[in-house]
């Protein structure tokens, strides 16, 4: 089996291990995008929490007001 | 005869005699294989066919229509509340499985029974290797027939399961065409049939075959969950 | 909790690699027949071992979530199978570099590993058009977990039909592990693989912790009255 000189023969190893370190990047990449919806959500979410308990507050003293 | 049995037998019955008045499936899959044939010997420029051309024309063909009748096997089931019955009957829902998988093996016999002569008088020179061919094929059709009832039953409750069975059944399949072509090859010999590795490609056969109506026997209880 | 333990996991891994990769380019020997070339089996072939394990985890956890019927093991063995067909492209690239690298072509047919590994990766393939063709989840999981144990019983008969279709003409293209490495070869390859496995869990590990995060907001916008989220509707596997 011939041997490719090692300039030759290095390109291809070289190729071999970046296509591995890409996957891996991409397959980062891409939870980073998901992890930034989450992130996106759990903000929505507190701030609609936020709105309803103060929303409740401000019902609240209303009903105290009145009663 | 127990209950199970006589379910099997029935749904058996019933299927063969539907098959029989309506010859929806058979009829379809017995013309595509001789179409298909012919579209080889255009495609491939041959009138003759020995060894391993031989060989994979007549094992491809044989497996496309198949997959014929193999999106067609739950259909019934499906739109008459077959599936219902099944689950609300006092017996092992496992012989739904073995009666469609015992249709579906006849209608793959009945498909060979017509389409293999008609191979034989398209491309071979005699007709020495169809006797020894039959073992392979029989062997051949029980693990279709296993693996073709199975993934037909999980892609009848889909959408798009005309295109999902074939799909998921191709490279099931695989090691299974590797084993009939493997046998089939040195019977189509241009000079004789010939039997290297003949046992060998056998055993493969029977080893899918069982696997794979091992495996269909304890999952399929789980398909029909509701 | 899918996240506990996942940092010490994470620094595992890239201590693991950080090692496993020293050792291929300054302490691994050179091969006699392939020189530098067979420095990408240091890779290609612990990639495939574990996606090959990972595959068979798969059909195990496939098992336990019939038995069981716990949603769980639904997505440990959707998850298991997603990261396997992942590595399985890595493994088929890698393999293709390296038969282009050996014998000038990129895709060969006389290596039966790479082949069954290619059908392999086929089959396995075919699970996302197939889950997602289902509609109702539940059955949706329960098929998928059929499909998954079907897969496994199906690997090892791929196997051993390819190896048998192999003509006996052809020698084998790619070096055999086991039988006939040297010492320092052998615990080159022993921990590339401990670092590949590594690799393995932790990303899985790393995709149910996700998962459970978009589970357990899903609750919590349920348990708020929120107004639903857009976005297009999510039928991979919830994890809760």
């Amino acid at each position: 089996m011939p041997a490719l000189p090692l300039d030759e023969a290095g390109k291809y190893v070289a190729g071999a291990y970046v296509v591995f370190v890409v996957l891996i990047v991409v397959y980062v990449a891409i939870m980073a995008a998901k992890l930034q919806r989450i992130e996106r959500e759990l903000r929505e979410l507190a701030a609609f929490a936020e709105a309803r308990a103060s929303g409740d507050q401000a019902a609240g003293v209303r009903e105290e007001v009145g009663a | 005869m127990t209950p199970t049995r006589a379910a099997f037998a029935a749904i058996l019955g019933k299927d063969l005699r539907t098959e029989l008045r309506t010859l929806q499936s058979l009829p379809a899959m017995a013309l595509f294989a001789v179409t298909t044939f012919v579209i080889f010997r255009f495609g491939l420029d041959r009138t003759a066919l020995s060894g391993s051309l031989a060989a994979g024309v007549l094992w491809a063909t044989l497996l496309f229509a198949a997959v014929l009748g193999i999106n067609r096997l739950f259909v019934s089931e499906r739109g008459e509340g077959g599936f219902d019955a099944i689950r609300l009957a006092p017996i092992d829902r496992t012989a739904l499985f073995a009666a469609k998988a015992a249709a579906l093996l006849v209608y793959l016999l009945v498909l060979e029974l017509i389409a293999v002569p008609v191979f034989a008088l398209f491309f071979l020179d005699s007709a020495a290797a169809l006797g020894p061919l039959v073992a392979v094929l029989l062997l051949a059709d029980v693990g279709l027939a296993a693996t073709g009832t199975l993934i037909s039953s999980m892609a009848v409750n889909s959408r798009a399961r005309d295109l999902l069975a074939p799909l998921v059944l191709l490279p099931l399949v695989v090691p299974l065409m590797i084993a009939a072509t493997g046998a089939s090859e040195p019977l189509l010999a241009a000079g004789g049939p010939a039997y290297d590795r003949f046992g060998t490609w056998l055993g493969v056969l029977a080893l899918y075959d069982l696997i794979f109506l091992l495996v269909g026997y304890a999952v399929f209880d789980f398909l029909l969950e509701d | 909790m899918y996240g506990k333990g996942l940092r010490q996991l994470s620094i595992a891994t890239v201590a693991a690699l950080a090692v496993s990769l020293s050792l291929v380019f300054f302490y691994a020997p050179l091969d006699a027949d392939q020189g530098f070339i067979q420095k990408i089996f240091y890779l290609h072939v612990p990639l495939a071992i574990v996606a090959l394990l990972g595959f068979i985890a798969g059909g195990v956890f496939a098992v336990a979530h019939l038995r069981s019927d716990e949603g769980r093991w639904d997505a440990y063995s959707y998850v298991s199978i997603h990261m396997s067909v992942i590595f399985g492209v890595a493994v088929l690239v890698t393999g293709s570099i390296w038969a282009k690298a050996s014998w000038g072509h990129w895709w060969v047919w006389d290596e039966p590993t790479l082949v069954s590994f290619l059908i392999v990766f086929l089959m396995y393939a075919t699970y996302y058009p197939f889950r997602y063709a289902i509609e109702d989840r539940d059955r949706q999981a329960r098929y998928a977990s059929v499909f998954a144990v079907t897969a496994g019983a199906f690997v090892p008969l791929n196997f051993m039909a390819v190896r048998l279709a192999e003509s006996l003409v052809h020698p084998r293209v790619f070096a055999t592990t086991g039988g006939g490495l040297p010492g320092s070869m052998m615990l080159t390859f022993l921990l590339s693989l401990t670092a590949i496995g590594l690799l393995w869990v932790t990303l899985v590990k790393f995709e149910l912790t996700a998962k459970s995060a978009s589970g357990q907001l899903k609750r919590l916008r349920r348990a708020l009255d929120a107004p639903p989220a857009g976005g297009r509707p999510r039928v991979a596997p919830e994890v809760s």
